[in-house]
């Protein structure tokens, strides 16, 4: 069913009792022409790319649990383009136009707001860092503003002017940058592939890989084998686990960040703000909660839910950043599972095994990048060459040396 | 996630600082770029026990060798490095 103001009305006059689930829940076909693993917010992007424009229509996406259960459904919604390096840019930049006409495409509310992203700087070297940032997006044609104190606070004049150890000298802004409800990105890619003939096969894990002189034939799963001679793994913090299928090892950590969200109150927050001096990144959810995250724990972690010093921590710079945050009550928190690289940049590459595709990597900023990365892991698949704006996101860069380190953290998780 | 410290006793995680995967064994000074590579970057990120270095920087300054359920933070045994 179209959602439409008509479908809506009438839904109404019958009391909303017409509405239908959003997408089957088919039985396992025993042959697909191609399978996507995941059903996060990637893979579910890149099975409706693969469909409505790469031509393949016999695709399933398989998910061990349900869909929106893992990090689409955890993360601090924040989408943003506004990279340092060549080898980013575009990509995000792709991302965030996909953003910008997603509603309309799938036909889904997706609540896509563009209410700004400003990162505050506290030191004449993070207001150079700001600014080398903010010209290296606008080489890219992408827009940055880098605003003053008193602009900045004449649009925020909650935060703490008069911080000594972090004074807010200014910060740059992505205007275009903003949140986007991520649930219902799962539920519409979901729904939109659904649409165009994907079986999407939830409590369906990856069991195990088959594979015959390099070449993968299907997937063993929880459900039985199902034959493709084209797989693509995207599953977020279990990159590792799956690619050990595969008898790879990959550069990568699984590490737990946690976010939190306040109790509801009136508007109060209208953009994305982060702080400069730590790691903290604050936005305000339009059921009116504050959401708010920082770093990750910084130990390998699987198990979904971080450690009490990281909330400490977290609540630091919430006090440093907006001091009148004491007042209210944290209602929740909650962890996902980070798949890191040792560069912080994401992979999106053919593996040593003919037929199998890598997507992962995404450390703690891959929502932003669901609909390019969905985009790019189906370009991927179907033509099996990069698309052009993830060439960069090589598997073997950790061996040739064109690493992709925006913040110079090195192999240090907690850096990224 | 507490510590037993073989020194200082039961301490928080806070007084400590993770140094990573300890199975990784430094390649020998002639060795190939590509067991470099495997020491720099690779890692068996294993669901389940993991043996990691933590450094107790807030008190005894050892390092020391922690064998740790990644899936429940479970601490199976804390060692001197
Ligand atoms: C607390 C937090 C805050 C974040 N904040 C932001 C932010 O503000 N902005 C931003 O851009 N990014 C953010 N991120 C990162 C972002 O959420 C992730 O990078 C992104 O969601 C990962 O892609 P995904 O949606 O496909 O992952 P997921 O939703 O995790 O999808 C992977 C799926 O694979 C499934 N799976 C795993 N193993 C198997 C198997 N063997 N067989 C079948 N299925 C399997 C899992 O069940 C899961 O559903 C945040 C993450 C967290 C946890
Ligand atoms: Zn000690």
């Amino acid at each position: 069913m179209k959602f439409s103001i008509r479908s809506v009305l009438s839904q109404a006059m019958q009391g909303q009792t017409g509405w239908k689930p959003q997408w089957r829940n088919p039985e396992p076909r025993a042959e697909y022409d191609a399978i996507v693993v995941g059903g996060g917010g990637h893979g579910l992007a890149c099975a409706y790319y693969l469909a409505s424009r790469y031509g393949l229509h016999n695709i399933a996406v398989i998910e061990k649990s349900l869909v929106g259960s893992g990090n689409v459904g955890r993360n601090t919604t924040i989408v943003r383009s506004n990279y340092l390096l060549p080898g980013n840019i575009p990509f995000y930049e792709t991302s965030l136009k996909l953003w910008e006409g997603l509603e309309q495409e799938i036909n889904y509310n997706a609540m896509v707001s563009q209410r700004g992203v400003l990162n505050l700087f506290h030191s004449d070297g993070q207001r150079d860092v700001a600014i080398r940032r903010g010209n290296a997006m606008r080489l890219h044609g992408v827009h940055a503003e880098l605003l003053s104190r008193d602009e900045v606070r004449a649009r925020h004049p909650f935060l703490d002017y008069d911080n000594a150890r972090f004074p807010i000298m200014g910060g740059l802004l992505q205007q275009r940058g903003g949140t986007v409800r991520h649930d219902a990105v799962a539920w519409g890619y979901a729904r939109a592939a659904d649409k165009l003939g994907v079986d999407i096969l939830q409590n369906c894990e990856l069991t195990g890989l088959r594979i015959e002189g390099g070449r993968v034939l299907g997937a063993e799963t929880s459900r039985g084998y199902i034959a493709a001679r084209k797989i693509g793994l995207s599953v977020a913090g279990n990159s590792s686990r799956v690619a050990a299928m595969a008898g790879m090892r990959l550069p990568v950590e699984s590490h737990v960040l946690t976010a939190f969200v306040s109790e509801g109150i009136k508007p109060l927050l209208h953009s994305v703000i982060t702080f400069g001096a730590g790691h903290f990144y604050i936005s305000q959810s339009d059921k009116g909660g504050l959401v708010f995250g920082a770093s990750v724990d910084g130990y390998n972690s699987y198990a979904q839910r971080g450690n009490l010093p990281c909330v400490e921590d977290t609540c630091e710079e919430a006090m440093a950043l907006m001091p009148a945050l004491g007042r209210l009550r944290m209602l929740r928190s909650w962890g996902g599972i980070m798949d890191m690289t040792m560069d912080g940049s994401p992979i999106i590459d053919r593996t040593p095994v003919e037929g199998l595709y890598l997507n992962g990597g995404w450390c703690i900023g891959g929502f932003k990048a669901t609909p390019a990365a969905g985009l790019c892991l189906a370009h991927l698949m179907a033509r099996d060459e990069p698309h052009e704006v993830a060439r960069a996101y090589r598997l073997d860069r950790f061996a040739t040396g064109r690493l992709l380190d925006e913040t110079g953290g090195g192999t240090n998780m907690a850096l990224h | 996630m507490r510590l037993t410290c073989p020194f200082c006793g039961n301490r928080s995680i806070a007084e400590f600082s993770y140094y990573g995967d300890a199975t990784l064994t430094r390649p020998g000074s002639n060795a190939e770029q590509s067991a470099w590579v495997d020491y720099v970057y690779m890692r068996d990120n294993p669901a389940g026990p993991h043996s990691e270095f933590w450094y107790h920087e807030a008190a005894c300054r050892q390092v020391l060798r922690v064998e740790r359920d990644t899936r429940t933070h479970t601490i199976l045994s804390v060692q001197t490095a």
